[in-house]
């Protein structure tokens, strides 16, 4: 028990730093997920093979490979004095943004052809068309499993502990070691997790009920 | 009004319009038949460049639709399209339907635009309508809001694609009202149906497609009372 109470405090704080590289780093995904999940519908080759690649490259390779490969390669190549909570933010939105990218071209692809017909045949342009008409209708369908890549990727941030980011897995580790005791950090450090994902897919289940009326 | 030369389109190898011609002119009203899969959709959507066009053109109002120069955007505000299956927009209400083309096309104000969606309203019969959501409507009703979004841009020529194929029989009697409304008032107007009735009480002119060629088109009269070719005979034979 004295061991649950003494790991809380750092627990609290590495779930913060955990929430925020997750929400932010989920954020700007989201942003460029829609542009590389358009880019894949894209007429023009040079757009649809840049957002393919990028797609393709980030799934097939551990997102713990690109954390390193930013961290310490990139910014090694670069020069650059990138820190480590920066790092992990992109590591997440870039990583993220790829999943989004799959999520937004079936959400897009998911709308009825005749819907971009009728919008075109009014004289909208095709920019307008998508903005729209198929946008508004494509974002509902991808609520339920934007809400699941928010969850996925709060999990991932635990992989930051590589690099030693105070995140709620590293705090936990930290503790775990420099008391040797480690049933109950390692308990709490999952609670922890489970504090944040099951509220959210409470909310996302009631989200995707209320859309489905 | 209408022009098409020599009008060719092919899906991959499949040439589903080998040469049409066919002129249409300023407020007659055409309807095009023909069985499922002989191009006359396809000669629809063409045009409204919906479908690319393979070889051929195809002019409208004097101006060539394969033009790079000619804006297709604007070109398309000039014609309008009714659909099958209606294509209103599910997250706009009936009045939203109706006024995105002329506020985001021709920049109407929100006033004048629906100020002129609610008289098209209410010359459809739907005045009541106008907050509702395409899913509360029924078939018919959706139809005939499908019909005002296309006569909101002020169309010069209206292009039906079967528009009561997806009605159930008991509501297509109002939508062939509308269009027979408009065909009074002088809208010129290229309808693909199967409404033979429609075809010969409203059509001037009716042209008959098989496997991607006009096979025979005259009257509604000589199409209906005294068809030439064996193909318009046998088509006619199964459906009437």
């Amino acid at each position: 028990m004295e061991y649950i109470i003494g790991v809380t405090p750092y627990l609290i704080k590495g779930i913060q730093l955990t929430f925020i590289i997750t929400v932010v780093g989920v954020f700007i995904g989201f942003i460029i997920g829609t542009f590389a999940g358009m880019g894949r519908l894209a007429k023009n080759k040079l757009v649809f093979w840049i957002s393919t690649i990028y797609v393709e490259v980030i799934r097939g390779t551990p997102i713990l490979v690109q954390i390193l490969f930013l961290y310490f390669g990139v910014s090694d190549l670069l020069n650059l004095d990138l820190d480590k909570i920066s790092a992990s933010i992109i590591a997440i939105a870039i990583n993220a943004g790829a999943y989004v990218a799959e999520i937004v071209r079936g959400g897009i692809q998911a709308i009825d052809k005749g819907q971009t017909e009728a919008g075109r045949s009014v004289g909208l342009t095709s920019a307008q068309t998508m903005r729209y008409i198929i946008w508004p209708q494509a974002f509902k369908q991808i609520i339920p499993p934007l809400g699941n890549q928010f969850i996925i990727s709060l999990k991932d941030t635990s992989l930051f502990s590589a690099i030693a980011v105070h995140e709620l897995l590293y705090m936990g580790k930290q503790y775990a070691a420099s008391t040797f005791t480690y049933f109950e950090p390692y308990l709490m450090v999952g609670i922890f997790y489970l504090i944040i994902t099951i509220p959210s897919s409470i909310i996302l289940r009631k989200v995707e009920r209320r859309l489905d009326v | 009004m209408i022009t098409v030369t020599d009008l060719h389109k092919s899906f991959g190898s499949n040439e589903v319009l080998k040469g049409i011609n066919n002129k249409i002119a300023e407020k007659e009203v055409v309807c095009v038949i023909g069985a499922s899969g002989s191009g006359k959709s396809t000669f629809l959507r063409c045009l409204n460049a919906l479908e690319e066009i393979t070889s051929g053109s195809i002019t409208i109002s004097g101006e060539d639709l394969s033009n790079p120069s000619v804006d297709i955007n604007q070109m398309r505000s000039k014609v309008g399209m009714v659909f099958q299956h209606f294509n209103l927009f599910p997250h706009k209400t009936v009045l939203e339907n109706i006024t995105l083309g002329p506020l985001k096309v021709k920049k109407e104000t929100k006033d004048e635009a629906n100020e002129h969606a609610r008289a098209l309203l209410s010359k459809v019969g739907l005045e009541d309508k106008e907050n509702a959501y395409p899913k509360s409507l029924s078939g018919g009703q959706k139809q005939r809001v499908a019909i005002s979004r296309a006569l909101s841009m002020n169309p010069e020529v209206m292009l039906f694609d079967e528009p009561t194929s997806a009605l159930d029989p008991e509501l297509v009697g109002e939508v062939l009202a509308v269009m027979k409304n408009l065909a009074e008032e002088g809208m010129t107007m290229v309808v693909v149906t199967h409404e033979m009735g429609f075809a010969r009480e409203v059509g001037d002119r009716v042209i008959f497609i098989d496997e991607g060629a006009v096979v025979e088109e005259g009257t509604p009269e000589e199409i209906f009372q005294n068809p030439q070719s064996e193909r318009l005979k046998s088509f006619l034979g199964k459906i009437l």
